[in-house]
């Protein structure tokens, strides 16, 4: 007996759970309201049966339950009612199939007007392209890929000097207008998914694929890749800000062609050093640091690393939280630079000066920490070198007490909370693995040893 | 050279065992090596259900355990699946109760084959001792997920890229073999030793669904052992089946020219016959549980039949569904989401035929029969929600997310594992002699069942949601509430729940063993070949002197003007019917 309750109160609580339950698809954002049409019309189909069948169940269990004085029927077939059932299902496969694939029609052909754009997926990051003024895009292949060249331009294409690249930003999308979205990788597999939209695709080295889509609603939405592509699988997110015509075309406008961006000049480290004046108080004269000041040492450290994070300063990307105290002395002192030629500058003097080697100030177990390294190495390098191509700087010869301020502050989103710090967000979701002090010591301990 | 059925051959030396060694470790008994498979699938199995918490714990309570890194997590999540799908599900139904039920129920002395079958035992384990030994290798074992997609599980930035991937592929490509010299027994002993009088359509549906389920492995195996092998090459020789140019963490690599999506339509050339692979034999198995304990003769058997048949066919023409949103021709849509549909007919069928053997039934709530019924309500919730991923468009939102996850454990899951206990408490009392204790049996059921629902029943609404899957930790989302960490939080409760309630039944199985009541032959009044031995249990040989001979189907329950409510499928015509 407890059966067929427990059996009708599951029913009845699925159903309860479906309809009083706060948990449901986020709004749409995109033209495809014909896919929540679809599941509109199968769950409707599949509730119904759900709840027949187990009902039916239960009901056959309560009256058909062990009886002394009765025996069971003997009733081999039923020709005519198991030819109803196979007819009545039929109808309501067809009745889910045939909305499912005339949508699916819709999905394979894209619209002849709709717009072109390009994600790029990369361990653990996004990429994207316009075509430019010539609406092509360029030619792309893995052989041409570098540091310098991270999508593959061809050299020999010039329908790719005027192509918009952008890298580590978010990807802006017009509103209302059809997009083609070309889905390519440079690594592994990745998948292009944008929950409000409702469509996703994998996107696959050595091939293309695509998808479309119409946005209808402006607003910021999260990318995630939706295919497992390594240990920060989950770290992998983007931003797409679907805007008004007129405010994307002036911010494309303002984006940088492949030609201007192959045409920047490097960091002059003789300028760089009159610059460096200003912060020399605090880092100290030849960039060694100072722990009193809570300055790290910046000798040595990778130009296009300190470039971003002066940027990022200027912008009130870090050192902007109220809690971040250091951070807020540091974000007038990048003020004071300026120009984006001076930060290029003075980072390029201080990545020309030789790292002192700092003196450990914590006590851990090296062992236990390389452990905890194993997923860091993944992008700052097995020796803790660093990796440009990931956007990942060099822990190997930072002072050990910076490091913790920095994983303390990514643990608690003071560092990494904007939105528009892109890799600082992987870093507060990487940094959140470390749970304890002891921990970050290990850690601390095993960089120290490197 | 003229055919003679192996039922009409002379008999040959059984082998009879003389020693401790001969009669329980290198057996030839097709009742140890059962044993011998399930003890070790079990064992394995428990491995992945402790994975199965600790991934759980990150989830339902991240940034709390210190042991738990985005590494360590893919590790758990990739072997909680492969271990559960091939190593524990695969070889305890076909292995366990293949090997067990299959000549008792022919009516046969044992396996064609008993040496084979022998040797496919102690494969088997040496494929579970490499699979184990990754655990230990550095680097761990692999974190690429069960799929194992290349190019990421052989490039560096997934855990276990090194030696991880190379002992899961080797343990794959060992676990194949083994597999085939049992399957090719399985399909010989159904084929040709079958005893006198057992028509192929009189053999219970335990024997359809494991004898169908079998040939589907015979021929989705190969798929997934050719790209075993080609991904071994890849990783360690270097050539590029599945590898196209790429750049792996900024560095260029050699490989030039291969496919990742051809790994993928082989693997799942392998990967959807699978899920029949489990189920088919569970389909089987559930239905003679349900037909035994409700009295009565299975409804519409030559549908259930052909059902079966049918199934096991279509689930060759169904496996691009798993890749919609792979970068596949998109046009490959229309004709896998109709095939996928199709195959949704026979299996409903089924569904409408167990509820409809219960009516109209003498049912006895067994501890058996709850759990086959827990499993039509599991099976059938998990098969409506597979028309949902099934149906091309609704898989662009759904798929990669945990809707995917409920659906499958559901289906794949939960009602293997409902069917696995249902058998379990079913045929215990023949392999054993002894009947496992009822009270513990029906807690055991209560938490598992309800239990599991509780895990699974949300999970699908973290999908609707779009909580992508694989994720080690979810941060913050502008789509995903906060009130979802609750969700997962009593998920994960739940799931700890049912994994600790799993203690009741093996102390059930201990106990019982030990000091268990006397079963007796036959305690259910079941009607096939396996619950009519002389001996409870059998003995080596199982028949004693004379085959058993066959005169009815296996459903002779309740048959009007009969002494019993059941007959025996060995009982002569005349005997029992008129009473």
């Amino acid at each position: 007996m407890k059966i067929v309750i427990a059996l009708v109160l599951l029913v009845l609580g699925s159903l309860a759970f479906h309809w009083w339950s706060p948990w449901w698809f986020t709004p749409l954002a995109s033209n495809w309201g014909t896919i929540d049409t679809t599941i509109d019309i199968t769950l409707y189909i599949t509730g119904f049966v759900f709840v027949a069948v187990n009902l039916f169940l239960a009901l056959a269990v309560f009256r058909y339950r062990h009886s002394a004085n009765r025996r069971a029927d003997y009733e081999p077939e039923n020709a005519s009612l198991e030819k109803w059932l196979t007819g009545i299902t039929t109808v309501g496969i067809v009745a889910m199939l045939a909305p499912g694939l005339a949508v699916w029609a819709d999905f394979v052909k894209v619209p002849e007007d709709a717009d072109i754009v390009e994600v790029f997926g990369e361990q653990w990051q996004w990429s994207y392209r316009y075509p430019g003024a010539d609406g092509q895009l360029g030619e792309v292949d893995a052989r041409f890929m570098s540091v310098d060249n991270p999508l593959g331009m061809s050299p020999n294409d010039p329908a790719g000097a005027d192509d918009i690249l952008i890298r580590g930003e978010d990807l802006r999308l017009p509103l209302d207008r059809s997009v083609k979205v070309l889905l390519r990788s440079r690594d592994v597999l990745h998948n292009f998914a944008v929950p409000q939209f409702r469509v996703k695709m994998d996107m696959v080295p050595g091939t293309v694929s695509y998808v479309w889509f119409t946005p209808t609603r402006t607003g910021r939405f999260d990318v995630m890749c939706m295919e497992l592509c390594g240990i920060a699988h989950y770290a992998m997110r983007g931003n797409v800000i679907v805007e008004e015509q007129e405010d994307f075309e002036r911010w494309l406008a303002e984006q940088r062609t492949w030609a201007e961006i192959q045409g920047d000049a490097r960091g002059d480290p003789v300028a760089g050093k009159a610059q460096y004046t200003v912060c020399a108080a605090c880092h100290g004269g030849s960039g060694q640091g100072n722990q009193d000041m809570h300055a790290p040492q910046l000798a040595g450290m990778p130009a296009w690393y300190l470039q971003r994070q002066l940027e990022h300063y200027q912008q009130g990307v870090r050192g902007a939280h109220e809690a971040d105290t250091f951070g807020q002395q540091m974000a007038p002192m990048a003020a004071i630079l300026g120009s984006r030629e001076a930060v290029r500058d003075v980072s390029a003097w201080l990545s020309s000066l030789p790292p002192t080697q700092p003196a450990g100030t914590v006590s851990g177990d090296p062992g236990r920490g390389k452990a905890h390294y194993n997923s860091c190495g993944a992008c700052h390098g097995n020796r803790a070198q660093g990796n440009e191509a990931l956007q990942a700087p060099g822990l190997a010869g930072l002072q050990d007490w910076y490091i913790r301020q920095q994983l303390e502050n990514f643990r608690k989103g003071i560092r990494g909370g904007h939105s528009d710090d892109r890799y600082g967000q992987q870093m507060v979701l990487m940094a959140r693995s470390l749970q304890n002090e002891q921990s970050i010591n290990d850690l601390l301990s095993y960089l120290n040893t490197l | 050279m003229q055919h003679t059925a192996i039922a009409d051959q002379i008999e040959e030396d059984l082998h009879d065992p003389h020693s401790f060694v001969t009669r329980y470790i290198w057996s030839q008994d097709h009742k140890v090596i059962a044993i011998q498979y399930s003890i070790t699938a079990v064992f394995v199995g428990l491995v992945a259900l402790v994975l199965s918490g600790l991934m759980r714990l990150q989830l339902g309570f991240p940034d709390t355990f210190d042991f738990i890194d985005p590494s360590a997590y893919l590790q758990f999540v990739t072997m909680h699946g492969m271990i559960m799908v091939i190593y524990l599900l695969t070889a305890l139904l076909l292995g366990g109760f293949g090997n067990y039920l299959i000549p008792l129920m022919v009516g046969a002395r044992d396996m064609v084959f008993p040496y084979l079958n022998m040797l496919s035992f102690w494969t088997y384990l040496l494929s579970v001792i490499v699979l184990l030994a990754s655990f230990f290798v550095p680097g761990g074992p692999t974190g690429a997920g069960w799929t194992l997609y290349p190019p990421q599980a052989i490039l560096q930035g997934t855990p276990g890229y090194d030696w991880g991937i190379i002992l899961m592929l080797a343990s794959l490509a060992i676990f194949i073999v083994a597999f085939t010299m049992g399957g090719l027994n399985y399909v010989t002993t159904v084929l040709q030793a079958r005893t006198h009088g057992l028509t192929l359509m009189r053999m219970p549906l335990t024997i359809w669904g494991i004898f169908t389920a079998t040939v589907l492995g015979l021929l989705a195996f190969p798929a997934l052992l050719v790209s075993a092998i080609m991904m071994m090459l890849d990783k360690v020789i270097g050539t590029s089946f599945f590898m196209p140019a790429l750049v792996s963490l900024g560095e260029s690599l050699d490989y030039t020219g291969g496919s990742p999506i051809l790994f993928q339509h082989l693997f799942w050339f392998f990967g959807h016959p699978e899920v029949y692979i489990v189920a088919l034999p569970a389909f089987g198995m559930v239905s003679d549980v349900i037909a035994t304990h409700a009295r009565k003769n299975i409804f519409g058997y030559r549908m259930m039949v052909w059902a079966i048949v049918a199934i096991g066919g279509l689930s060759f023409v169904v496996w691009a569904h798993h890749m919609y949103v792979s970068g596949m021709h998109p046009a490959f849509g229309f004709f896998f989401a109709t095939t996928t549909l199709i195959i949704a007919v026979p299996t409903a069928l089924k569904v409408y035929n167990w509820v409809l053997t219960l009516w109209r039934g003498n049912i006895h709530l067994t501890v058996p029969m709850l759990f086959a019924i827990g499993f039509i309500f599991t099976f059938t919730h998990g098969g409506l929600t597979g028309l949902f991923l099934g149906n091309v468009t609704i898989d662009l939102p759904l798929s990669d997310t945990y809707f995917v996850v409920a659906h499958f454990h559901m289906v794949m899951g939960v009602s293997p594992i409902m069917v696995l206990f249902a058998a379990i408490y079913h045929w215990f009392p023949l392999v054993s002699g002894k009947q496992l204790h009822v009270g513990l049996g029906k807690a055991h059921f209560w938490f598992t069942f309800l239990g599991t629902y509780a895990i699974y029943l949300p999970m699908h609404y973290l999908g609707f949601l779009g909580v992508p899957r694989r994720y080690f930790a979810m941060g913050g989302t502008d789509f995903i509430p906060e009130s979802a960490q609750a969700l997962n939080a009593s998920i994960t409760l739940a799931a700890l729940i049912v994994g600790l309630s799993q203690l009741i039944f093996i102390y059930n199985v201990i106990r019982t063993l030990r000091k268990g009541e006397p079963a007796g032959h036959n305690p259910w009044g079941a009607t096939s070949l396996e619950w009519q031995t002389p001996d409870v249990p059998p003995r080596h040989g199982n028949w004693g002197p004379e085959l058993p001979v066959v005169h009815r189907w296996a459903y002779d329950f309740s048959v009007p003007g009969a002494e019993r409510d059941f007959i025996p499928q060995n009982e002569p015509e005349g005997k029992g019917a008129e009473g």
